[in-house]
C-alpha cells in the first residue's frame, strides 16, 4: 500500500498506509487526522481537504480540473502554488512516499 | 406503466434472474412514516435489488449507492432523476440543465452555479444569514413569552430558510411561501403519480405563474443569486432563453430541502437532549450537529439513476434503460458504514453521508446549506437551554422528502 506523510501546522507529522486508488482526504478522515475536514465527502465542493504537496512530488500528480482550480480560490489558508486538494489525489504506487502539509485552517 | 402507483394495479414486474426481490412499495404512508426498519430489509437483501411494485433496481447501502452516483456516464441523469424514464415519456416540466441533465451540458451550468455558490460567497454572506438567524430565534422568545406556543416548523425552519434565501437570490419578500408549495410539488414528482402528487399539483397551480415570473430578470433583485446567472449569459457562457431555467433550479431546490434540513435538525436535538446539552456547552459544535442530522433524518431521501448501457453493479447484470432507486438515507444508516449508525452523536464525523449526493451531480448548493444549518443552530444554542416538545411532531408526507408539518415547542430560554 502506497505511503503517505502529513504534517500538520505545528510540525507534528503522520504516515499513513492507504490502499491503492483511495484519495488522500478519504485516508486522512478515516484515520482521524484533525487538519483535514472533507466536509462534502470528496466532491470538489467545499474546499476543506486543502494540502501543500511537497515539491518533489509536484510534477508526479495530474494537473488539477478547472473544479478543482475554482474551488481552490475558496481555501480558508492562504493558496500557494503547491495547494491541491486532498479529495482529488488518488494515492498509487506512483506516489508513495507523497508528502504533504496541512494548512493553519480549513474552516 | 412504470409510473403508476402500486395500489393502482395488482401488477408488478417480474425479476429479474439472480437479483434479490424485495417487496416493498416505498411510496405508501408507512414506509414515508418510518422508513428505516424498510431501509434495513432492503441493505440486508444486497447492495443491489429489484423492487417488483415498479420494475426497479435498488441500492441501500452506502457503497452501492456511492458507486452508482460516482459513475455518472453509465448512471445518467438525463433520463430523469426520479421514477418516470424521460426515454419513454415526456416529463411533466421541461428538464433541468442541471439536474436532469448529463455532461457535457451538465458541465457548463454546473460550473456557473458552483461559482456563484462557492465557499467565497458563504464568506460574503455570513454576517447576513448569522444576524437573521439570531434575530429570529430572539422574535420568538419575545412571542412566546406573550404567550404563543411556538411551531419550530411553521415559526422556524420553514421561515429562516424563505428569508435568507430568496434573499440572497434576489426575490421580492412578497408571497414566498409559494416556493414551499412549489418545493413539495417538485420533490413529489420523483415519486409515482400517485394521490400525494396529485394534491400538491392541484395547490401548486395557482402559483405556477408566480414561479415562472420570478425567473425572469425583472424580478429579480440586481446583484442576487438569480442576476449573477443573468450575467452568466450577458458574458456568453450560457444562452439568455438558459437563464430562467436556471433561475428555476434555486427556487425548486434551495428552499424545501434546507426548509427540512432544519426542522429534522431541531427535531432530533429535541429528542437527544444530552446532544443538546454538548452543542450548548460548545457552539462551535452547531456545524458537526447539523452534519450529523443530515445523515440521522436526509431530507431528500431518494434520487434515481437510469442506465446508459448494459451494465454489471456488484455481480448484477442490468440491462440498458433501467431506473434505478438509491435511498440516500438508507446509505447513511448503513451499519457496514457507520458505527452505530441509529445513534444521533453530533460528535461522530460522518464525512461520506449521502444526504446532498456525491460526484458531479452532489448538491450544488451544499455549503449554503451547511451555512443555514449551523448559524440557526448556533443562534438556538445561545439562547434556548433545552426544547420541551408539545406533542408529537407531525410529519408532512413527501414522495421524496423526509419532512416535517408542524412540531410545537417550548423554547426554555438561558
Amino acid at each position: 500500500m502506497p505511503e503517505v506523510t502529513l504534517i500538520d501546522a505545528s510540525g507534528q507529522s503522520r504516515t499513513l498506509q492507504v490502499p491503492d486508488g483511495q484519495s488522500l482526504m478519504q485516508a486522512a478522515v478515516s484515520a482521524g487526522v484533525r487538519g483535514i475536514v472533507g466536509e462534502c465527502g470528496g466532491s470538489a465542493m467545499c474546499a476543506t481537504c486543502h494540502v501543500y504537496v511537497d515539491e518533489a512530488f509536484a510534477d508526479r500528480l495530474p494537473a488539477p480540473l478547472e473544479t478543482e482550480l475554482e474551488m481552490l480560490e475558496c481555501t480558508a489558508s492562504e493558496r500557494l502554488p503547491s495547494s491541491r486538494l486532498g479529495c482529488q489525489i488518488k494515492l498509487s504506487a506512483a506516489l508513495d512516499g507523497l508528502i504533504v502539509r496541512l494548512p493553519e485552517r480549513q474552516q | 406503466m412504470n409510473t403508476a402507483s402500486a395500489s393502482d394495479s395488482l401488477r408488478t414486474f417480474e425479476a429479474p434472474a439472480g437479483v434479490p426481490v424485495v417487496d416493498v412499495d416505498p411510496y405508501t404512508d408507512e414506509f414515508l412514516t418510518d422508513p428505516y426498519d424498510a431501509h434495513q430489509r432492503l441493505r440486508e437483501a444486497g447492495p443491489v435489488v429489484w423492487i417488483p411494485a415498479y420494475g426497479i433496481y435498488a441500492c441501500a447501502r452506502h457503497d452501492s449507492v456511492h458507486a452508482v452516483f460516482n459513475d455518472h456516464a453509465t448512471y445518467i441523469s438525463g433520463a430523469g432523476v426520479g421514477l418516470a424514464n424521460f426515454n419513454q415519456e415526456t416529463p411533466f416540466r421541461p428538464k433541468s440543465l442541471i439536474l436532469e441533465a448529463d455532461p457535457p451540458s451538465h458541465t457548463k451550468a454546473r460550473a456557473i452555479l458552483a461559482r456563484i455558490l462557492s465557499p467565497k460567497t458563504v464568506t460574503q454572506i455570513r454576517a447576513t444569514f448569522t444576524a437573521e438567524a439570531e434575530s429570529l430565534v430572539d422574535r420568538l422568545l419575545v412571542r412566546q413569552a406573550a404567550g404563543e406556543t411556538i411551531d419550530a416548523v411553521k415559526d422556524l425552519s420553514e421561515v429562516y430558510p424563505l428569508k435568507v434565501f430568496p434573499d440572497a437570490v434576489g426575490v421580492g419578500e412578497a408571497n414566498r411561501e409559494n416556493l414551499l408549495l412549489y418545493g413539495n410539488m417538485i420533490f413529489n414528482a420523483f415519486g409515482p403519480r400517485n394521490e400525494r402528487l396529485q394534491k400538491s399539483a392541484e395547490l401548486v397551480q395557482p402559483v405556477t405563474a408566480w414561479i415562472m415570473a420570478h425567473c425572469q430578470r425583472e424580478n429579480l433583485l440586481p446583484g442576487g443569486f438569480g442576476d449573477l446567472i443573468y450575467q452568466a449569459a450577458d458574458a456568453g457562457e450560457i444562452t439568455h432563453a438558459e437563464a430562467p431555467m436556471l433561475v428555476r433550479s434555486f427556487l425548486s431546490a434551495g428552499v424545501d430541502t434546507t426548509v427540512n434540513g432544519i426542522g429534522n435538525a431541531v427535531l432530533c436535538l429535541a429528542n437527544h437532549p444530552e446532544q443538546y446539552a454538548l452543542l450548548r456547552a460548545d457552539h462551535s459544535l452547531a456545524r458537526p450537529a447539523f452534519e450529523e442530522a443530515l445523515r440521522f433524518e436526509s431530507a431528500v431521501q431518494t434520487f434515481f439513476r437510469t442506465t446508459s448501457k448494459d451494465t454489471e453493479l456488484f455481480g448484477m447484470q442490468i440491462p440498458k434503460d433501467s431506473k434505478i432507486v438509491l435511498f440516500l438515507a438508507s446509505a447513511n444508516r448503513d451499519e457496514r458504514q457507520w458505527p452505530v449508525p441509529e445513534r444521533f452523536d453530533i460528535q461522530r464525523r460522518p464525512v461520506g453521508h449521502m444526504a446532498f449526493g456525491s460526484g458531479i451531480h452532489g448538491c450544488v448548493g451544499q455549503v449554503v446549506a451547511r451555512l443555514e444549518g449551523e448559524v440557526v443552530l448556533a443562534a438556538l444554542a445561545k439562547r434556548v437551554s433545552r426544547f420541551e416538545l408539545l406533542g408529537a411532531p407531525k410529519r408532512r408526507l413527501n414522495n421524496t422528502l423526509r419532512a416535517l408539518a408542524s412540531m410545537p415547542v417550548r423554547l426554555i430560554p438561558v
